[in-house]
């Protein structure tokens, strides 16, 4: 894959995102800036309420802003209306979930194509594409399992897959790892690096520190705002100073 | 040229898939589908069956209309409902023959008449061989104008054999085979009786329909209505065909007119016998088919509305179970038409294998009753159009009830979704 490290893939200008609860408003997000270019490897860290989830969700335009300005691979996505939502997560986002979210009645060629249903073209190739991307995540031999003949993290390659089909601009992962043991996360975290050496731009959030590791840049959130933006070892070097004021940042 | 055909096959895809995708659905819930979907089967099943034997019932009509024609009018003796006749026996509301004389002459708008008389079953010999419960009738010569009966061998009644009151006979085949007569079997003499008749005749049968009784064949022979007599005091009705279709109540109407006067009626008296056509038996009978057909769509649509709130349930059921994948197909890019596509297709298809199990039954009762000897609906078969509607009201229902879990599923946001336990 060719990448072009200068190319601004996301940027958010001041987002905000208030809830209302009865009369109460409740900035999850607080005015974010941030900008990511191609093949940024990125971990988003913070304490649960930090509003890491809610940027996820913004960053895969599941949810939309309340003000401020996002911007993906150039396109403002602020205004868009639901289908052209629906077009983008398709299009340029890859999500890979905690709980895989793999269709229990599918087998993983199935599961891998399913984006594929809903996109403009590659319909007619699906098989193809989704047997090389089964072999891209090192699960040729297991294309025709279904998710209850897999181990924790074959699924998880199932779902990676599944992501990557559609060739998104970015891979949103949250917790890819969480409900793996450390041998299997260390082994996704590993395809996670494959990945982004392959030219892949990558969101990742967790809570643990090892995983956090993997990424070569590290956003920890607090309050709905972007606490620190340091590379990862900077990041590393700065941690002993920073933990006091995240508070419990590991589970 | 591209854009022109991506909105039909984005559609096509997800037809395609969602059929794909409904269909295992219902294979991985087969005990809770067959349940769902009893209703529309059911109600398939009984539309089907009874258009069906409706269909056998009228063809079976039509093919005896078809020798009859409608043009003709049947008078018979008949007890009214009150007044002087209320109580009394056939003998005494009974035609005789000269009731009907001169009646041609009194009205115009009937073509030919025929008095028609049985003396019931009797059994006819011919040699060794004898058949018993034959029916006798006597006929006039005019009867071969109203009824499309050809005489297949010999002649049919002249004048002159009624005149001379002759011992001729017409017979049909089946009674001549039964009777081992020769296949020309003109000039032979059977007996009826104590008297011998003449055989100048074959006449064809008449086509089967009589519901009931009929595990036991039917033979027929044909006297001049005069030498009837000489076998027994005749039971007498008419036949009478009106010069045209258009005039064919105004030719009843004359009947009717001349009867009352020729039988003694007083005014205001309830006719003592009836003057019908199988024009208006036939609109009787479409008359009761239209009714039946109603009723059994009333059962029907109840069935279809239970069904379908079956349905409605069923898909609720399953938008909540599957509110994860939901979320799933909506965070990889399926739009909400996309997700309501898929909900509608699944429970019109739900609908569809209903109504398809529902013909299948429909075609097995139909089979029953094609194949139950009393009723003789043999021709009992499904049309097209039956199938087409069964399937058109089963596709209705899937639509109209699946709206709103579809609608449900299409509103449904992913994040919430996703997080659904």
């Amino acid at each position: 894959m060719r990448t072009n490290p200068d190319r601004v893939v996301i940027r958010l200008d001041n987002v905000m995102r208030v809830y209302r609860v009865g009369v109460e408003r409740i900035h999850a997000l607080d005015g974010v800036n941030l900008e990511l270019r191609e093949n940024e490897y990125v971990a988003v860290m913070g304490p649960s309420g930090s509003g890491k989830s809610t940027l996820m969700n913004v960053l895969g335009c599941l949810d939309r802003v309340t003000g401020g300005r996002y911007e993906l691979d150039g396109q403002d996505t602020t205004g868009m209306g639901d289908a052209s939502l629906a077009r983008v997560r398709n299009e340029r986002i890859g999500f890979v979930f905690q709980s895989f979210e793999l269709l229990s009645r599918s087998n993983a060629l199935r599961n891998v194509e399913m984006p594929l249903i809903y996109s403009r073209d590659g319909w007619w190739s699906r098989r193809k594409r989704a047997t090389q991307m089964l072999h891209r995540v090192g699960l040729g031999d297991r294309i025709k399992h279904r998710p209850n003949q897999l181990s924790g993290g074959e699924k998880q390659r199932v779902a990676i897959a599944r992501a990557l089909i559609c060739n998104p601009s970015i891979l949103l992962a949250d917790e890819p790892t969480g409900n793996l043991d450390s041998k299997t996360s260390e082994d996704i975290l590993a395809l996670f690096d494959q990945l982004h050496a392959e030219g892949q731009t990558i969101i990742l959030v967790t809570h643990e520190e090892s995983v956090a590791r993997h990424a070569k840049r590290i956003i920890r959130m607090k309050d709905g705002r972007i606490f620190t933006d340091l590379s990862s070892d900077e990041d590393q070097a700065r941690r002993v100073e920073l933990t006091p004021l995240l508070g419990k940042v590991t589970k | 040229m591209k854009t022109v055909l991506t909105i039909p096959l984005i559609f096509f895809r997800l037809l395609y898939q969602s059929v794909y995708l409904a269909l295992g659905q219902i294979w991985v819930n087969k005990m809770r589908s067959v349940l769902t979907t009893l209703g529309i089967v059911i109600g398939v099943a009984s539309v089907t069956a009874v258009i069906a034997a409706l269909t056998g019932l009228k063809a079976k009509i039509l093919t005896q209309v078809e020798t009859l024609g409608t043009n003709t009018i049947f008078i018979s003796p008949r007890t009214p409902d009150h007044g002087r006749f209320q109580h009394a026996g056939w003998w005494q509301v009974r035609f005789r023959p000269e009731q009907m004389d001169g009646l041609l002459d009194h009205c115009p708008c009937v073509g030919v008449l025929s008095r028609v008389g049985g003396v019931g079953w009797r059994t006819v010999k011919y040699g060794e061989q004898s058949v018993d419960r034959v029916e006798i009738q006597g006929i006039e010569p005019d009867f071969h104008k109203i009824e499309h009966r050809p005489v297949i061998l010999g002649r049919v009644f002249s004048p002159i054999d009624d005149m001379d009151v002759r011992q001729v006979c017409l017979i049909d085949p089946k009674l001549r085979d039964k009777l081992r007569l020769d296949h020309d079997c003109i000039g032979e003499t059977v007996r009826i009786g104590y008297h011998a008749f003449r055989i100048i005749g074959v006449i064809e049968s008449r086509p089967q329909m009589n519901f009931g009784d009929s595990s036991q064949e039917r033979y027929e022979v044909f006297v001049p209505f005069k030498t009837l007599e000489k076998l027994g005091e005749p039971f007498m009705w008419a036949m009478a065909t009106g010069k045209s279709a258009e005039t064919l109540e105004e030719a009843q109407a004359e009947i009717r007119f001349f009867l009352r006067r020729t039988r003694g009626m007083r005014p205001g008296e309830l006719d003592n016998f009836r003057v019908e056509s199988l024009q208006s038996a036939l609109d009787t009978f479409n008359k009761i088919a239209v009714i039946v057909t109603l009723v059994a769509g009333g059962i029907v649509g109840i069935s279809l509305l239970v069904g379908g709130v079956g349905i409605m349930n069923i898909m609720l059921v399953s938008v909540s179970e599957r509110t994860r994948e939901i979320g799933l197909r909506k965070a990889v890019g399926a739009k909400r038409s996309a997700i309501l596509t898929q909900f509608m297709i699944e429970s019109v298809t739900l609908c569809f294998v209903g109504g398809l199990v529902g013909v299948g039954f429909g075609q097995l009762l139909t089979m029953a009753i094609a194949n139950i000897p009393q009723v003789k609906l043999d021709l009992a078969h499904i049309p097209l159009w039956a199938i087409g509607l069964s399937f058109s009201f089963a596709g209705f229902v899937g639509i109209i009830f699946g709206m709103v879990p579809a609608i449900k599923a299409a509103m449904l946001d992913p994040i919430e979704a996703l997080r659904h336990e």
